[in-house]
């Protein structure tokens, strides 16, 4: 561990900083005694290594080792738990087995209606694709890839339409999982932009509702689950006088699967509509006003401001956040589980709740290969949500 | 610089394939958890109980926190310690966490807890690998215990597995139908007359405070107690050959017996009890049906025998001495199995059948039952039997039984021919035979349905059939989609853990003497 002595360069053009060299002694000697880890030998040791050990420990691991899981099964034998491998039997029980119902519901052929949608929805995907292997220079490799995605993307709207847009049909937890994360991220966003508008208005009293439109996100999402079984029982929780007023006595959110994934939708909603909220009311407050008056003294409407100006320059801001959403509403699991505890029967099971109560019944091989469908899930959707973003913020 | 990050890249390289190939276990452990070293000292054959002193030794046990089930464990603990010095530790969990924190405590050798009290058909999961206590010595010395007062059923196929007592009866469970005696002038003797009735009672006010009541109150929730009432129902058309036939699998190639049309109008019949039913019924458990029923709100209802006793309670019940009970409804058809089809019942296919209907009431759950860890310190083995052979002894189950806080219920024989107990806390010379004499009339039918208690009884009834129950009954599955699902569940376990196993298992399971 050679010293050479000599103060560290703090600044990248080699000239000490003004504040280093005016600065008390205390200070020149802290950073004279970091002067040693200037050899990169050195600093590799130290600083990257324990943080390469760390992340292999903590994220690699235990990564490889629930894959590993997800080819196996747990037997209870005396004073032990053996593994047993047991290679892709999980995932064929998911996919094609006594499973294959619950992750991916029953399957009948489409309607006319869902006919169209799937046109439509391939037509995008095929358009996109032949967008995106044109426009720029891709390597074979990124064009294979970008042919996987688009394949398991119309795999995944075709088990969508078979199960959503059939007679018969019913969706698993997979489709499921799907309609909490689009329509939530739909519903989020529009009144999370929404009330970021509202909150930036010259308003009174926007201060306290600023504070009052946050609160849901700081109630741990089981509370949030509690209090909304609450207010759903239309017979005996403390929404029984409006929902008798309404209509609505006879009815109960819990019976119907629909009615059931939508109060789901609902409480997912209540809970992080603010941190879209939030995020988009920082963005929208950080916009240069001068362009938008100098719009306005140009005689753009105010719809044609907000349409032209406003939208895409909060728009890397909004797809970032739809981003994080994305990712964070494939892992739903408190909502559905105190809501409705997965059900009626299986009817409001994510692939998260679905995982954990194999997790809890002592089924980890099976827990783990949905986790890892899930993994994939999640990956592939994206993947072609990133790349379909940066082609519109490129263009604007 | 490209040779420093080639070098870094190789090393993370060679610890990820070193963590990759330590093991071919999926975590940081090795493929075998060894267990802890167990207690190899054999536990005194000294039988029970409260005379011994136990000072400074603590019992873990794990339980049900129904609130029923851990209270009269935690309420008599106190009074156990007084007499023995032993701190008894009541460990109380949800339903659906018993048995997997149970097995996993035994199994991973971390051993937390001393004494269980739980299902008795889940002994074929925990006696195989040897993690209970044979107290077969024990219990049959044992003057306080009294054994032989405990029912035959409850003694010799709850308590035992494969001719070893491993569990104390701590409860007696069967099903059974309850009415309101006030208003039915005779209880439903078979589930078509059930419907009836529920169809007639329902939107009538029942209890007099002016809003319309149900005519029938069955817990459907998903996750809870709820998989077993469809066994109740499907029993009389699936079994009339006497308790050796057996009521899920074929005993002879171990095929599931639930695919045919006996299943297919039981789960119809089941369905249709909704209709007569608390519009949330498919999301009400238990607590939620008796609550209903003991505050009248129903006009009938199928449970164990606790309702029985809740209904007595004044601080609760709106119906005391208004409460009837009846062996669960039979059916005047049965299945046969070559063809099937099913059949009308008469002398050949139905034997022992009464007025043409076919009884086959369902030994449910069992009762829960006490159990002692094999790998627990011997004086804490002991400390725990003393502890549960207290709870069983007649002194004080037989005031526990009679109450419905305790989830407990009768069967010692003392208990069904004691009648001081029953009207000590109220009930009615006429209401305790009544309420007795169905559980007898079930316990002592030829015809009485088995429950399951083969290895994976837990994976067959509580994952399996209850997920596809509630799915048809939330309209997710047809009928026949619903049987499908149950069949191929549980054949995909049977051949998971083998079918001949599981074949010699079910036909051992049958061949109880009663």
């Amino acid at each position: 561990m050679a010293s050479s002595g000599r103060p560290l360069d703090l600044d990248p053009r080699g000239v000490t900083p003004p504040h280093v060299t005016r600065g008390p002694r205390l200070h020149r000697r802290a950073i004279d005694s970091l002067g040693g880890w200037r050899s990169d030998g050195a600093a590799r040791w130290v600083f990257i290594w324990p943080s390469v050990v760390i992340i292999l420990f903590l994220s690699i691991f235990p990564l490889v080792a629930s894959l590993t899981l997800s080819f196996s099964k747990l037997v209870f034998a005396k004073g032990r738990i053996e593994v047993d491998f047991v290679g892709l039997q999980n995932f064929q029980i998911l996919l094609f087995g006594t499973e294959r119902t619950h992750l991916l519901g029953l399957l009948k052929p489409p309607t006319p209606l869902g006919w169209v949608v799937f046109g439509l929805g391939a037509a995008l995907v095929a358009r996109t694709l032949l967008t995106s292997l044109t426009r720029s220079r891709v390597r074979p490799i990124g064009a294979v890839l970008r042919v996987a995605g688009a394949v398991a993307l119309s795999g995944l709207l075709w088990l969508v339409i078979q199960t959503l847009f059939s007679e018969g049909g019913r969706p698993g937890s997979l489709v499921v999982t799907i309609v909490y994360v689009l329509a939530g991220i739909l519903v989020q966003f529009l009144l999370g932009l929404g009330l970021a508008i509202l909150a930036v208005q010259p308003l009174r009293g926007r201060r306290f509702f600023r504070v009052v439109f946050l609160l849901p996100l700081t109630i741990t999402p089981i509370g949030v689950g509690y209090m909304f079984r609450m207010m759903t029982d239309t017979g005996k929780g403390p929404l029984e006088p409006v929902f008798g007023l309404l209509g609505m006595g006879q009815f109960t959110w819990v019976t119907d699967p629909w009615a059931a994934r939508i109060a789901v939708i609902i409480g997912d909603a209540w809970q992080w509509t603010p941190f879209v909220f939030i995020v988009l009311l920082a963005a929208l407050e950080g916009l240069d006003q001068e362009i938008r008056e100098a719009a306005f003294v140009d005689g753009a409407s105010h719809w044609q401001i907000f349409r032209h100006i406003t939208i895409p320059a909060i728009l890397p801001v909004s797809t970032t956040i739809v981003l994080i959403r994305l990712i964070e509403g494939f892992k739903i699991v408190d909502m559905p589980n105190i809501l409705t505890g997965g059900g009626p029967g299986t009817a409001t099971q994510s692939l998260t709740l679905q995982a954990y109560l194999d997790w809890r019944t002592l089924n980890l091989g099976r827990s783990a290969a949905i986790a890892y469908i899930l993994l994939l899930l999640v990956t592939v959707i994206a993947t072609a949500y990133v790349g379909w973003a940066r082609g519109r913020i490129r263009r604007i | 610089m490209v040779s420093r990050y080639r070098s870094v890249a190789a090393a993370i390289t060679a610890i990820f394939i070193v963590t990759a190939c330590s093991g071919s276990t999926p975590s940081a452990a090795p493929a075998s958890v060894a267990a802890a070293p167990s207690a190899t000292t054999e536990a005194s054959p000294a039988g029970s109980s409260a005379a011994q002193d136990f000072s400074g030794v603590t019992v873990n046990l794990l339980t049900f926190n129904g609130p029923q089930v851990a209270e009269p464990l935690q309420r008599r603990a106190p009074d156990f310690e007084k007499l023995t010095g032993a701190k008894i530790n009541v460990n109380a969990v949800g339903f659906q966490e018993i048995y997997d924190k149970a097995i996993l405590d035994l199994s991973t050798g971390t051993n937390s807890f001393d004494a269980f009290v739980f299902n008795p058909q889940w002994l074929g999961d925990f006696t195989g690998p040897g993690y209970l206590e044979d107290l077969s010595s024990r219990v049959t010395a044992d003057p306080v215990l009294d054994w032989q007062d405990i029912g035959p059923f409850f003694r010799d196929f709850n308590a035992t597995y494969a001719g070893k007592t491993y569990m104390i009866p701590l409860d007696g469970d069967f099903h059974m139908v309850y009415y309101r005696s006030d208003i039915l002038d005779a209880p439903p003797k078979t589930w078509d007359e059930y419907l009836t009735i529920a169809a007639a009672q329902n939107g009538k006010d029942l209890n007099g405070d002016g809003t319309p009541d149900y005519g029938s109150c069955i817990a459907k929730k998903k996750g809870q107690q709820s998989y077993w009432w469809i066994i109740s129902v499907a029993g009389g058309l699936l079994q009339s050959q006497g308790t050796g036939q057996g009521a899920f699998f074929d005993t002879t190639n171990m095929n599931p017996l639930w695919n045919n049309d006996a299943v297919k109008l039981a789960l119809e019949t089941y369905k249709k009890t909704m209709d007569y039913g608390p519009k949330d019924e498919i999301n009400l458990g238990v607590g939620d049906t008796r609550g209903l029923f003991t505050t009248g709100r129903c006009a009938l209802s199928m449970d164990w025998g606790d309702i029985g006793t809740l209904a007595l309670d004044p601080a609760t019940s709106t119906v005391q001495d208004k409460v009837g009970a009846v062996i669960t409804p039979g059916w005047t058809q049965v299945l046969d199995r070559a063809s099937n089809k099913l059949v009308a019942c008469d002398a050949t296919t139905c034997p022992d059948a009464v007025d043409g209907v076919n009884y086959a009431p369902f030994a449910s759950f069992g009762g829960w039952s006490g159990a002692i860890n094999a790998a627990a310190d011997a004086k804490k083995k002991d400390a725990a039997y003393a502890f549960l052979a207290y709870m069983s002894a007649p002194a004080q189950s037989s005031e526990d039984v009679t109450l419905g806080k305790t989830g407990f219920n009768p069967y010692r024989t003392s208990h069904f021919e004691n009648l001081a107990p029953w009207k000590a806390v109220g009930m009615s010379d006429a209401a305790a035979q009544n309420y007795l004499g169905a559980i007898k009339s079930s316990l002592q039918n030829p015809n009485m349905v088995l429950d399951m208690r083969i290895p994976k009884t837990k994976e067959y009834e509580q994952d399996v059939l209850d997920t596809a129950v509630s799915q048809y009954i939330a309209g997710e599955l047809t009928v026949e989609e619903t049987m499908t699902q149950i069949t191929d569940g549980w054949n995909q376990i049977t051949d998971q853990v083998g079918r001949d196993a599981q074949l010699k298992a079910y036909q051992d399971s049958l061949g109880v003497q009663r």
